[in-house]
């Protein structure tokens, strides 16, 4: 859903009251209503009770007190937990910069010209759609000691390049980054593609006529013009990096020792598995204000341009 | 200028390469779910068995095989529920969307902004006063529970679909219609709501994708009943083997079947709903 963030927001700065001649009756306002209550509830409800319960040790039964801040205290004074809050930020500034980087080679490659871009295209988006967990699995038999990967750098001659993988802390983070990014290249290429389309091809010959290069064209002419989809497509991959989980609940459980967690896994852990509600009421709330500040410094970077 | 030149031509080479690289994990996907679990142990996971068996699809679908069961309930819950979620989507969110985009009231604009901002607001922080409150009103374990809860938290994503392709679609229909003595209501289902047929393509598809592979809610809200998704039985399946990765990735292969089929089916509209949001 977070593919129409960017929209509402730029909307949400720009609507102004609709000035229409005449109208019939259009529907009765009615209609509306469980639609709103639903989401009333579902949405703003739900988000105010968990804000709310962020500072009380509510267990999820009987009686709770309120605790002010000593739950975000735990948080911030707890060396594991920052450790689940700094890589939440790697992953997710990883995240945004390599699905960037390489959607957008490929975009570029596969804009017009080659004859292979359709199929490519169809198949380089493909892991999109698939389930994150189910794509975890595969990664993670990729990266089993005896798994394809080591085996490939055998092939290669390269034995002293093998690693356990998914059993040493940096190591096992860097696993995570990388399904996370796989799975994600095929969706930034799609949004730069829809960008690339919109991109004259008159504009790029007049400039190739004149002498720029094919580095200069890119940096003057296809760069400016591509500017709203770096702006969403790199809002969608940190708002979804900061989110991440499944990958990691697949992949390595958290582990070792907690290298992988990050807020969403410990948000899970503490809430669903401990049934300390109020303690991961207040990891969400932090994981929350991430995400609206991050959207809004975006939305704020980009907002002449929207 | 763009002639397809000897550059181009390595260019093709190069990204064709590159393309390769990015699917190879299917290819030991697929590879590994036709080995024997001998073969998964003695030969290199680089190699394609030589005798490809379907042994462990058939071991995990025949009805006398334990993991059938929870496959085949794991295929139906997800099927309900994300139908469910698309129908509640579309009879919630078209009606809504309607009204907004044809309403000139003040109010209107108002209560569109609620669903506005409520895409921008992180769903993480609901998520657990949501599981108090279904746990307390016994909705845990059930598809239905989480059909209300996809719903609401989709809605927003629904309604701004709808009535963005509703300022685009022109009002003369509907006029014409009403002219002609239709009601309101006749007016919608009859003209309106066959007309937004692709926005309900593009919502179906979101949606259906988001709430098909979801896995943290499904999680949380279904874990241990009988109505698991496919992502938690898979989960769940996957923990009880350790390092069977034949029968791993055959079930890894059959979650998948369906919503891919799907894709290259319609692989053109999953494409556009990505980048639609683009246009506005």
């Amino acid at each position: 859903m977070a593919i129409v963030q960017e929209q509402a927001a730029a909307e949400l700065g720009s609507r102004h009251g609709p000035s229409r001649p005449f109208t019939l009756g259009y529907g009765r306002w009615w209609w509306a209503l469980p639609a709103v209550a639903l989401v009333v509830f579902m949405v703003y409800v739900t988000t105010a009770a968990g804000a709310f319960y962020a500072f009380t040790d509510w267990t999820g039964i009987g009686s709770w007190n309120f605790v002010g801040l000593n739950n975000f205290k735990k948080i911030f004074q707890n060396p594991e937990m920052i450790r689940s809050l700094v890589n939440t930020l790697v992953l997710a500034f990883g995240f945004l910069l390599f699905t960037n980087i390489f959607g957008l080679l490929f975009a570029l490659a596969l804009n017009r010209g080659l004859k292979s871009r359709y199929v490519l295209r169809m198949l380089l988006f493909m892991p999109v759609v698939i389930a994150p967990i189910a794509v975890s699995y595969v990664w993670k038999f990729i990266f089993a000691y005896k798994g394809p990967l080591n085996q490939t750098l055998a092939a290669l001659g390269l034995e002293s390049w093998q690693r356990d993988w998914l059993a040493e802390p940096k190591l096992a983070l860097l696993t995570v980054l990388i399904v996370m990014v796989w799975q994600n290249i095929g969706f930034v290429m799609v949004i730069y593609l829809a960008g690339l389309a919109t991109v004259p091809v008159d504009l790029e010959e007049a400039a190739a006529l004149d002498g720029a290069g094919t580095f200069d064209r890119f940096r003057r002419i296809t760069i400016p013009m591509i500017q709203p989809s770096i702006a969403i497509a790199t809002t969608l991959m940190l708002i979804q990096g900061l989110r991440i989980f499944d990958q990691v609940l697949a992949l390595t459980g958290g582990g070792p020792a907690g290298a992988t967690e990050t807020l969403a896994t410990q948000v899970y852990k503490h809430s669903f598995v401990f049934g300390n509600f109020g303690f991961g009421a207040s990891l969400a709330l932090v994981l929350s204000l991430l995400i609206l500040v991050f959207t809004l410094i975006q939305q704020w970077a980009t907002r002449d341009r929207l | 200028m763009f002639r397809y030149s000897k550059k181009t031509l390595v260019l093709e080479i190069f990204t064709i390469i590159g393309a390769l690289i990015m699917l190879a994990p299917f290819y030991f996907l697929i590879s590994t779910s036709l080995k024997t679990s001998d073969q998964v142990l003695t030969t290199s996971s680089l190699s394609f068995p030589t005798s490809p068996t379907f042994d462990n699809f058939v071991t995990l679908l025949s009805p006398s095989s334990g993991a059938s069961s929870s496959i085949f309930t794991g295929l139906a819950s997800s099927i309900a529920i994300t139908v469910g979620t698309i129908v509640g989507l579309v009879v919630l969110g078209a009606p809504a969307a309607y009204v907004f985009a044809r309403s000139t009231s003040r109010w209107s604009n108002k209560v569109f902004y609620i669903f506005l901002i409520a895409i921008l607001l992180p769903t993480q922080l609901g998520i657990v006063p949501l599981y108090a409150g279904a746990r307390t009103l016994g909705l845990t374990g059930s598809p239905w529970g989480l059909i209300v809860i996809y719903t609401g938290t989709l809605l927003p994503l629904s309604v701004f679909l709808y009535s963005g392709f509703l300022r685009r679609l022109p009002r003369d229909y509907e006029e014409a219609a009403t002219v002609d003595g239709a009601g309101r209501g006749a007016v919608f289902v009859r003209i309106v709501f066959p007309l937004m047929g692709p926005a309900t393509g593009t919502v179906a598809i979101l949606a259906g994708l988001i709430v098909w592979n979801d896995f943290f809610t499904a999680l949380v809200f279904l874990n241990g009943s009988d109505y698991q998704t496919l992502p938690v039985v898979m989960y769940n399946y996957v923990g009880s083997l350790v390092s069977q990765w034949n029968l791993i990735f055959a079930v890894v292969i059959i979650s998948m079947i369906p919503i891919l089929a799907f894709y290259f089916f319609a692989q053109k509209r999953f494409i556009q709903g990505y980048a639609g949001g683009l246009k506005g």
